[in-house]
């Protein structure tokens, strides 16, 4: 038996998991059409290479890696493309995003594509061929995979010593790993197979909750058959279990240090389901086209359905049948996914699950109370935060002390707000300070650059005044020089000379005539008035002066 | 309810709902109380909750804040029973009435209200009283058999409310100094302790009823271990820490120093211990933090019992280490998942 280690906190809510795995995993129908969202992962949209009206293949590409981090996106199925345009998406921030509309044709005929032979191939073109498939880490955060594969650039010398793969799959209602590992493990063994030989990895752990023992049991069954050395493990139960940084601390006992990356402890994680589209794209040649998604909750057929990526939610939402009193959507489990303003948007690779909800299967939170400090968010916390002091300073806006009390290390799994007896919406105070900061560093990056160029526009005006002087003064020396040259050989301006002086003359006497102003000379009682004034104004700006003064003190 | 937010499900936990196990938690003491003093002190809880819901529900309205969720919210009946339960019961009515509102109105609301006081409500209303109506804070009743007179429950609301005993009674004849009281004053004459406890009132351990009553305390401190509704820091750190300065203190010297249990029986320490405390608004939020304050608060309660000029030490020794908190809660941080350094 392994040595598990614990992490700090943790909670254990109603998993919820049963209702939707009494059945196998049933491939959802064609849908009517597909909206296909050219930006279905972490990084830069990948760039559009179809235009309306073009006929497609199922597995063609129809959007292209732009930039580093990015990554492909294909047409799920054969059939036109109708519409390329901005369409609703299941985004938090309610934005819509660039999406490629395609009717299918019915036919879904492929288009070409082959297997590639892993191990004689050269690494870079394996990335390649990943980043070409469009393969993301299908447990969340849609990475793109090709990426956590690169060598370390950083670390010459050091390996990944240990390839973890997850199939916790904490969160409540969520069963769409557990079921891929129950009827595909072998599939997903081979897939860690050939993750553990891209990166080149000493041992393959595989750390399932031991909640779900058919899938432990399937996947021990597969890694037997395999023959490779790898180990599944059974890990406890407990909420975020399944977090990155969580699951290599239970498996190994090491932490991730803050802001820093697994790698740089010499280990990698991968979701099961990320193994398997490995697999299929390097076995098959397949890129990644559908995904499994659990449609639970208020529904009358919870069930696991392998679905086309573009599908419309509301079609997949019609196959388990919506109870009446079906108030919300929840895309994500219940403790991290966020409520759909709309189903009208379209499956993409992060979507692993669709809730229903109903007031009675997940009762309003009653109006917050303020903290009483009871510390259950602080026992709750997987990262050993004190979620009370950082509620408040979010609250108070003291952004630079939550910053100081470690604010980033939060990962909003959500267990502080899950027991708080004050149902104070915790999380959300986070992300908002977390916001807020991210802002206000790049209102500074901002005005900085702002600083920077108004300044060298100054200084270039104070150039082009000086340069503009510089030439005015040459020019008038020059015409000076020129006008003395010329003075005396002109004769008009020698006879016009006296007329001149006496015009001057003329005009000194009648100013000398002109009445004095009544400030000019005032009398001995003006005068004194007039001091009497400025003694008081004299006294006043004292006053004033003291008053800023004592202010600053 | 416009916003819908993660996380979307949450423990069925509330406020309300730890306060009132407090109160529960309180029961086994109340019951043992009244067995052996009498239904008094049934009145000092009945006025001190009637006057913490009203003051709570006059500062909410002047503070325009919601009354009736806070109201539901059952802190200032904590707090309440908390200080009728520190004072003497058979006292006239107004003493209760004027601790509890200036617990509930100047310490807890003008501080921000729930969630925000520096110190214990119920503490520095026990500390005003017994500061300015000292007579009053030392009319403690004689348990049943002790008292050369007993009066019957009209007698002692007639009493309460106004300040009339029955003709041929003293206060003196239904009254009593604590063992805690009585244990100072007749050391300071030179009596040894051996002599001192041949008395009646001290019953088996550390006083004939207020012992039984601490030992309901004790239960109750047991059920909010085990409804996780407080952590074993601070009653563990807090009577450790008793039970060894006293141990040390008694071991030198018997015939002046009282045994370890004595003190952990006698007197508020276990009402402290469990009750008082462990109030989490006024009390360290870090593990280590509370282990800090509860051993300072050991201390302190000793020195103020053995050296100090007031018989009972824990009220003072609370507001004290209240003071500490913010200080103690900064230095010990723990350490942040994936950090090396502790503090921020």
């Amino acid at each position: 038996m392994r040595t598990l280690y614990q992490f700090h906190g943790g909670i254990h809510p109603p998993g919820h998991k049963t209702q939707s795995t009494q059945c196998g995993i049933a491939r959802a129908p064609l849908p009517s059409r597909l909206v296909i969202p050219f930006r279905q992962h972490a990084g830069e949209p990948s760039r559009p290479l179809v235009r309306v009206g073009d006929q497609v293949l199922k597995g063609q590409l129809i959007g292209m890696p732009d930039g580093f981090v990015s990554s492909a996106v294909h047409a799920s199925t054969s059939g036109t493309i109708v519409a390329i345009d901005m369409q609703p998406v299941a985004h938090p921030s309610g934005m819509p995003d660039l999406c490629a509309t395609l009717i299918p044709d019915g036919k879904e005929e492929w288009f070409p594509h082959a297997a590639v032979d892993y191990r004689s191939s050269d690494p870079a073109e394996l990335r390649q061929h990943l980043r070409m498939s469009g393969v993301v880490g299908l447990g969340g955060a849609v990475f793109p995979c090709d990426l956590k594969l690169r060598p370390l650039r950083n670390h010459p010398n050091r390996n990944i010593s240990t390839l973890i793969l997850n199939g916790a799959e904490c969160e409540p209602y969520i069963a769409c790993d557990d079921m891929l590992m129950r009827e595909r493990a072998a599939e997903i063994v081979q897939g860690a197979e050939m993750l553990r030989f891209m990166l080149n990895a000493g041992e393959a752990l595989i750390g399932i909750e031991d909640n779900k023992p058919q899938a432990i049991a399937a996947m021990r069954q597969a890694v037997a058959d395999s023959g490779l050395p790898f180990e599944v493990v059974a890990v406890p139960t407990i909420y975020p279990g399944g977090s990155a940084k969580q699951l290599i601390r239970v498996l190994t006992g090491l932490e991730v240090p803050s802001g820093k990356l697994p790698t740089d402890i010499g280990v990698q994680c991968f979701n099961v389901a990320t193994a398997y589209s490995v697999y299929r794209a390097l076995a098959y040649g397949e890129p990644l086209l559908s995904r499994i998604v659990t449609v639970t909750g208020n529904v009358r057929h919870a069930q696991n359905l392998e679905v086309l990526l573009g599908t419309p939610l509301q079609e997949l939402i019609a196959l388990g049948e919506a109870l009446p009193d079906t108030n919300h959507y929840i895309m994500g489990g219940p403790m991290m996914g966020m409520a759909l303003a709309s189903t009208a948007v379209p499956l993409a690779k992060a979507g692993n699950c669709i809730i229903a909800t109903s007031d009675k299967l997940f009762p309003p939170a009653p109006p917050a109370l303020p903290c009483i400090r009871c510390t259950r968010c602080a026992q709750a916390c997987p990262a050993d935060l004190q979620p009370m002091d950082l509620y408040w300073f979010a609250q108070s806006r003291d952004f630079g002390k939550a910053q100081a009390f470690s604010l980033f290390d939060c990962i909003e799994c959500g267990s502080c707000s899950y027991v708080c007896p004050s149902h104070i919406p915790l999380v959300q105070y986070f992300q908002f300070a977390k916001s807020e900061i991210r802002a206000r560093e790049q209102d500074k990056l901002a005005a900085d650059h702002a600083r920077e160029r108004h300044e060298f526009r100054e200084y270039r005006f104070e150039r082009e005044k000086q340069e503009k002087a510089e030439k005015l003064a040459a020019k008038e020396q020059a015409v000076r020089q020129s006008l003395a040259a010329a003075t005396p050989a002109n004769p008009c301006i020698a006879a016009v000379q006296p007329e001149i002086q006496a015009a001057i003359d003329r005009a000194r006497e009648q100013a000398a005539t002109v009445e004095p102003k009544n400030t000019n000379n005032p009398t001995p009682q003006q005068q004194a008035e007039i001091a009497g004034i400025e003694a008081r104004r004299e006294h006043i700006r004292e006053l004033a002066q003291s008053a800023v003064e004592h202010k600053k003190d | 309810m416009g916003a819908f937010f993660s996380p979307f499900i949450s423990k069925p936990d509330t406020v309300s709902r730890i306060m009132f196990k407090v109160l529960l938690a309180l029961l086994p003491g109340i019951a043992l109380y009244v067995w052996y003093y009498g239904p008094a002190i049934l009145v000092s809880i009945a006025l001190a909750s009637l006057t913490a819901l009203g003051i709570e529900a006059l500062m909410l309205k002047l503070r325009d804040r919601p009354v009736a969720p806070f109201l539901k919210d059952n802190s200032a009946l904590v707090t309440g029973w908390l200080l009728a339960l520190s004072i003497p019961p058979l006292a006239p009515w107004w003493l209760i009435v004027v601790g509890t509102a200036f617990s509930i109105a100047i310490v807890k609301h003008l501080y921000g209200g729930l969630g925000n006081n520096p110190f214990s409500p119920a503490m520095v209303g026990f500390a005003v009283l017994i500061i300015s109506f000292p007579a009053q804070m030392t009319q403690w009743l004689s348990p049943h058999g002790l008292g050369a007179v007993e009066l019957g429950f009209l007698e002692q609301l007639e009493y309460i409310f106004l300040g009339v005993l029955p003709p041929d009674v003293t206060l003196d004849a239904i009254t009593m100094a604590t063992p805690l009281d009585t244990l100072k004053t007749r050391l300071h004459l030179d009596e040894s302790v051996k002599q001192i406890f041949d008395m009646p009132i001290y019953g088996r351990l550390a006083g004939q009823g207020s012992e039984m009553v601490a030992l309901g305390f004790l239960l109750g401190g047991f059920y909010l271990l085990a409804t996780r509704i407080i952590s074993w820091h601070i009653p563990v750190a807090f009577l450790g820490t008793l039970f060894a300065i006293a141990g040390i203190f008694h071991l030198a010297d018997p015939s002046h120093y009282v045994t370890p249990l004595f003190h952990w029986f006698s007197g508020a320490a276990l009402l402290g211990a469990f009750f008082i405390l462990t109030d989490p608004v006024t009390s360290p939020t870090t593990y280590k933090g509370k282990l800090i304050y509860a051993v300072g608060a050991g201390l302190l309660t000793y020195l103020i019992r053995v050296f100090g000029s007031f018989p009972d030490g824990v009220a003072f020794a609370t507001l004290l280490m209240n003071l500490c908190v913010p200080l103690i809660v900064l230095y010990t941080q723990p350490r942040v998942f994936g950090k090396k350094e502790k503090r921020p």
